[in-house]
């Protein structure tokens, strides 16, 4: 297994190259045969790896492929690692990823982009496996890169329309930002460690500690958290999410819910060791915890069934980093595993409701969904469920570990913040619910006159008779996420991932102090009935009593409420209006006056000017008869002669 | 009799101030053109008025100045060529050898 | 070996020169071959480098007499910082002259001579050991590089030749003098021995004799003003968008790929090591006008409207950031700034190369004519997109190792410049995705793109070996990094004695 590490990530950018280099001359099944055949056999041989790192002795699969970058006693291998944390990622990434893989086969069937399409899905994978199997920050950095690439890429698959290109950029850029702290962190790495590998900054973080370096310490942390807000979608870096949701759906499951956003969360898991050193935590934890809400109170107005969807994916990244900032890193990347399964799933439902109306997305023109699509509808309500954390499901027992560290750790503000957001995500995940699948079917009811959609290409509306279930391409991945949504919370991730921590005695994930689980039932109670009085609250306001939100909203701090969170509150204007014009203003006035008037018309004109004064002063001598010149020779050859001779004697 | 160092370099600066006298008070192109020569030739004098008084300073190379002698022969014939030339095409351009109505380079 | 890549250019000259008469097909087949003949010993030189010496290359050095009495003499060889440049120049010459098969029409033939002597040009600067020889490469280059935007330009192009001649010239006769006083110093104290131009002994003389301070910061300036001028280092830098913008893409890809890197080459192997202290003086200077010109290069991107124009900008920009790293004066923030010069070249070249493609389709420079793109020339699109993560520092790409070693030196030397610098980066990402998304992505809006058609083979031809050579250079980095860090090494070496000596 050792020598065939590298062939996990390398498998998906064969498939890659294969697709994106050929795929257009290929005839469909081939691209399908080459697109899935990547991801799976990566997904086999993580499922071997993690067997391997799982059972027996427990020891960690490392491989080393010699440099890719070096000067002097930097060095950056390429080197890879399969310990717990990272086996169970690399399961849940290739898990995950081919079941998307295959629903897109039947998502994208009709696309003329196809084999574009699947080669950046291929070349996404290969840059997240990267990612995780890095032993270095700075190849953890190149799948970062990677993934944050293959991102903008496939938020703008459908290019022609601008809006999309323009989410795309908007992702990247935001993203950059954060890489913005993250470079800077790593090069404080070195200078303060002299080395990239995260086992040395985990044992050498905690030997720091000591010496009372913890400014340094302290800035790393701060500086690598800005990487992962910014991938990872939180305060105040989470504004590039809800756009990004402009890509294919498969893509927002896949990239923008089940893993990419996730790797944040995942760094901070990965250098657990340096973060409690560092003393960030309490910052995370409080970001952690007002992203939880903030993306919550949002989801609770929006319309479009994918927005709701982003929104609530910001929330639980919320959650996960504030398991993570009360040092609970095994039960944050509990979270992330079956965050993964509901959400991809939640995703891969939506898109299959987009797929059969044809690309609609908006909810208002949905409805009565339940007896056309049974299927589709019973899946996306075990993802409902298991968002909401209902009892028993994946999402009820993972948000309860994370409540339950935070009342643990002394967090009771953070914990009644997490208790409050609970129950706002049952209840919008259930408003969406019931304005999708229950009621009546309202897309008729809008006169059918057609509009674009966001591949710019003219649709109808679809009339209710002809809405169909989707392919079984498309519903089998969805069956096998809804069963791994019922009962991915029985894994016992964290138990898994602190057994290996004590093994091994790598100060890895889990580094939290486990205490006697006394309080873990009146936690269970609690988590569960939070779920339930948001569940019941969603059906009274949209189901049992619709006239309840139409007064509610007629109050005024219902409208006013309403209005903020309809409109993200103003988050982004205010962003584009503090930031991103006065810079494009800046610049053309710098452009203007600096280089155009400053520099070309003063400075470098001003010289121009001089030296033609200067000229047209001289020209007079410039007679062009030749007496007047030799008569100047003869006048100058005298005079220095003159001079010279006055110095020597 | 020998003729003293100091006497042939007087005889030269003699006969460069008449060459430079030329060149200054001519008009006629072509007396230019000859001033010029009696100038390179008053150089020439004085260096080989200098290549004999070296054959007494043992410390000093006697060719030198003999060489250049040849050198300035050669650069005077090159340039007299060109000149005359020149001279020829300006003649047929402006019917005149008069170097005071010629200014076409005037700034 | 070095002399005969320097010189072939000029024999393929004298070739061209003998089948004047002939058809213009031969004169570029001949210019191509002569061209292409320069790279194959130019890669053929690769593989005589050793990789462990440090400093010059005694077994590739040459040397013969040439004026004696003045002590000048041609004396050739190569270290690591210059083996890549030299190879670079070899390298986009013939992809000149392939860039410009059927873009350039008039005055065939001196074209080609004018391209041919340039690279001879180029290559003498970097390999020259010799500081009179080392001038009079600087300026032979100076010529035809004029003559290139001044007769194959576009629109304005007397004003930006007259603009590139003159900024340079200004400088190079202020180097010119500093060489002249620097000969004097050398003369002095070499005193039974004759004088000499040759760099090696300079650098013994100036390590044992070294000059005053007061001297050393009137020459370092009078150098500088000649490299800070060609880097080109804010606010030097108006000539270039000017020379850029007008200059046929052939002049564009050198003026970038090459012209450009003389500047940082001539402050690394002459100005800083000649005047230790002095540089280090100015170094904070030099390092803020990097990092102004890194961000307001960057700013200035963002609202242009000519695309040749923002890529000229975007070469201030990231000229700044080697600037930034040679300055660090440590290893890696030198050996980024070899790297970036390489990186620099062969992105921006292919930048430039892209966009000449789309200038000989439709004769326009501006922005706003193009849009959707992508859809017409898909293979356009692919190798602009793989040009912009190059050139926007993207891991696996070959701007990325340069970038990181350069902030990463920048750092250990100062943490603030580093994070001011490091802001750069953002704005990169955001100028060139900007450019893309107006370019490439959207609705297809101008009905005169209508007839668009992608990148034949040609161009392909040339355009692959480079974006090949993006990947190949984003991955196995260390092939580069571990011939360029023992000369480097070398350099800091003797830097760091001559610096400390008093």
């Amino acid at each position: 297994m050792e020598s065939a590490l590298i062939l996990i990530p390398i498998l998906p950018f064969l498939g890659f190259l294969i697709n994106g280099l050929l795929g257009h001359k290929m005839p469909r099944r081939a691209v399908s045969f080459f697109a899935c055949a990547g991801p799976a056999a990566a997904a086999i041989l993580s499922l071997l790896a993690f067997q391997q790192v799982a059972g027996g002795e427990g020891k960690a699969i490392v491989q080393s492929l010699g440099d890719w970058i070096r000067a002097g006693s930097l060095h950056v291998p390429f080197g890879l690692k399969v310990d717990h944390l990272s086996g169970v990622m690399l399961l849940v990434i290739t898990g995950v990823g081919t079941l998307i893989h295959v629903y897109s086969l039947g998502y994208m069937r009709d696309d003329p982009g196809y084999p574009r399409f699947f080669a950046y899905l291929n070349l996404f994978m290969a840059a997240m496996l990267v990612l995780v199997l890095a032993n270095n920050i700075v190849l953890l950095f190149l799948g970062w890169e990677g993934v944050g690439l293959c991102s903008y890429l496939l938020i703008g698959f459908w290019y022609k329309d601008l809006s999309n290109a323009r989410a795309g950029m908007k992702a990247f850029v935001v993203n950059r930002v954060g890489d913005f702290g993250f470079v800077l962190g790593v090069f404080l790495i070195f200078v303060t460690f002299g080395t990239f590998e995260f086992d040395a900054l985990n044992a050498g973080a905690a030997a720091k500690v000591t010496v009372s370096d913890s400014s340094t310490l302290w800035w790393i942390g701060i500086l690598l958290f800005v990487g992962a807000t910014g991938k990872s979608a939180q305060i105040p870096l989470y504004v590039w999410l809800p756009d990004a949701m402009a890509g294919p759906t498969p893509v927002s499951a896949l990239i923008h819910a089940a893993t990419m956003v996730t790797s944040g969360i995942y760094l901070l898991a990965r250098l657990s060791g340096l973060f409690v050193a560092s003393g960030v935590l309490p910052i995370v934890a409080t970001i952690g915890a007002l992203t939880a809400l903030l993306g919550a109170l949002i989801a609770l107005t929006q319309t479009d069934i994918k927005k709701v969807l982003a929104y609530s994916t910001v929330s639980q990244l919320g959650y996960m980093f504030l398991g993570a900032g009360v040092g609970a890193f095994g039960v944050a990347v509990f979270h992330l595993v079956t965050h993964a399964f509901f959400k991809a799933l939640l995703f891969l439902a939506a898109g299959a409701v987009i797929h059969s109306l044809h690309h609609e997305q908006d909810m208002r023109k949905m409805g009565g969904l339940l007896r056309k699509l049974p299927i589709t509808a019973t899946v996306f309500l075990v993802g409902a469920l298991a968002l909401s954390g209902f009892p028993l499901t994946a999402g009820f027992f993972s948000k309860d570990e994370i409540l339950h560290e935070t009342l643990h750790g002394g967090h009771a503000l953070l914990y009644a913040v997490g208790f409050v957001t609970a129950i706002l995500t049952a209840f919008y995940t259930f408003r969406q619910f019931c304005m999708v699948f229950l009621g009546e079917y309202r897309g008729s009811a809008h006169e059918g006159h057609g509009h674009h959609d966001t591949r710019g290409a003219l649709v109808h509306h679809a009339d209710s008779s002809e809405i169909r279930e989707s392919p079984w391409v498309m519903l089998g991945p969805l069956v096998i996420l809804g069963l791994l949504s019922l009962g991915g919370g029985f894994l016992d991730v964290p138990g898994f991932l602190l057994g290996a921590a004590h093994e091994t005695q790598a100060a890895g994930v889990g580094t939290e102090a486990h205490g006697p689980d006394t309080g873990k039932l009146t936690g269970w109670i609690l988590g569960g009935s939070a779920a339930i009085v948001g569940i019941l609250a969603a059906f009274t306001a949209f189901q049992w009593s619709p006239g309840l939100v139409t007064r509610l909203q007629g109050t005024t701090p219902g409208k006013i409420f309403a209005r903020l969170s309809y409109n993200k509150f103003y988050v982004d204007e205010a962003y584009d209006l503090l930031l991103v014009r006065p810079f494009s203003a800046v610049s053309l006035i710098l452009f203007y006056l600096i280089d155009r008037a400053l520099i070309d018309c003063v400075l470098v004109g001003g010289t121009g000017f001089f030296v033609r004064l200067t000229g047209s002063a001289l020209r007079r001598i410039q007679t062009g008869r030749i007496p007047t010149y030799t008569v100047l020779l003869v006048a100058g050859v005298v005079g220095l002669l003159t001079i010279f001779l006055w110095a020597a004697g | 009799m020998t003729l003293s160092l100091s006497f042939c370099l007087h005889l030269s600066a003699a006969i460069f101030s008449i060459g430079v006298y030329g060149v200054l008070t001519r008009s006629n192109l072509i007396v230019i053109l000859m001033s010029l020569e009696i100038m390179l030739n008053a150089v020439n004098l004085s260096l080989v008025a200098f290549g004999r008084a070296f054959l007494t300073d043992l410390t000093r190379d006697p060719s030198g100045p003999q060489v250049f002698v040849i050198m300035v022969l050669a650069v005077a014939a090159a340039e007299a060529a060109v000149g005359l030339s020149i001279l020829l095409a300006v003649y047929r351009k402006w019917r005149t050898t008069n170097a005071g109505e010629i200014d076409l380079l005037k700034g | 070996m070095i002399s005969i890549i320097t010189f072939l250019p000029v024999a393929t000259v004298l070739a061209l020169l003998l089948v004047s008469r002939g058809s213009e097909r031969a004169v570029r087949f001949i210019a191509l071959f002569g061209s292409l003949a320069t790279l194959g010993f130019a890669l053929a030189l690769l593989f005589s480098f050793s990789p462990e010496t440090r400093g010059f290359q005694p077994q590739l050095t040459e040397q013969w007499r040439w004026i004696q009495s003045l002590g000048v003499s041609y004396k050739v060889g190569l270290d690591g910082i210059s083996l890549f440049l030299v190879v670079l120049a070899a390298l986009l010459t013939p992809i000149a002259i392939l860039s410009s098969w059927t873009s350039v029409q008039k005055r065939i033939l001196e074209f080609h001579i004018a391209i041919l002597l340039l690279e001879t040009g180029m290559i003498g600067v970097f390999v020259a050991m010799d500081l009179v020889l080392f001038y009079v490469f600087w300026e032979v280059m100076l010529i035809p590089m004029y003559l290139l935007i001044g007769i194959w330009g576009s629109g304005n192009r007397i004003y930006a030749a007259v603009k590139f001649f003159l900024y340079t010239v200004a400088g190079s006769l202020l180097m010119f003098l500093a060489i002249l006083y620097l000969h004097g110093h050398v003369a002095r104290h070499l005193a039974p021995l004759p004088a000499t131009f040759d760099l090696e002994v300079i650098y013994t003389v100036l390590k044992a004799h070294p000059l005053g301070s007061g001297e050393q910061l009137a020459l370092f300036l009078a150098f500088a003003a000649s490299f800070a001028v060609k880097v080109p280092l804010f606010p030097f830098h108006t000539w270039l968008p000017d020379a850029h913008t007008e200059a046929p893409t052939a002049g564009s890809v050198i003026l970038a790929g090459v012209l450009l890197k003389m500047g940082t080459y001539g402050f690394l192997r002459f100005a800083i090591p000649f005047f230790p202290l002095a540089s280090l003086e100015a170094a904070p200077w030099i390092c803020a006008l990097a990092i102004v010109g890194i961000i307001f290069g960057a700013c200035m991107c963002l609202v242009q409207e000519d695309m040749k124009r923002l890529v000229a900008y975007s070469s201030v920009s990231h000229l700044g950031f080697v600037m930034l790293g040679i300055f660090a004066f440590n290893l890696r923030g030198i050996s980024g700034g070899v790297v970036q010069m390489i990186n620099h070249g062969i992105s921006t070249g292919a930048l430039f190369l892209l966009i000449g493609a789309m200038y000989e389709r439709r004769h326009t420079r501006m922005i706003v004519e193009y849009g959707g793109v992508a859809a017409l020339a898909p293979r356009f699109a692919v190798i602009f997109f793989i040009t912009t993560f190059s050139s926007i520092g993207l891991p696996f790409l070959n701007g990325f190792v340069g970038e990181f070693l350069i902030l990463q030196g920048a750092f250990e030397a100062n943490r603030t410049q580093a994070v001011l610098a490091t802001s750069g980066v953002v704005l990169g990402a955001v100028y060139m995705l900007v450019l893309c998304r107006r370019l490439l992505l959207g609705p297809m809006s101008n009905p005169e793109n209508d007839h668009l058609t992608d990148l034949n083979r040609r161009e392909l031809g040339f355009l692959i070996p480079l974006v090949l050579l993006m990947v190949a250079l984003g991955i196995f980095s260390p092939w580069l990094t571990d011939r360029v860090t023992p000369s480097v090494e070398h350099w800091l070496d003797r830097w760091a004695q001559v610096s400390s000596s008093r």
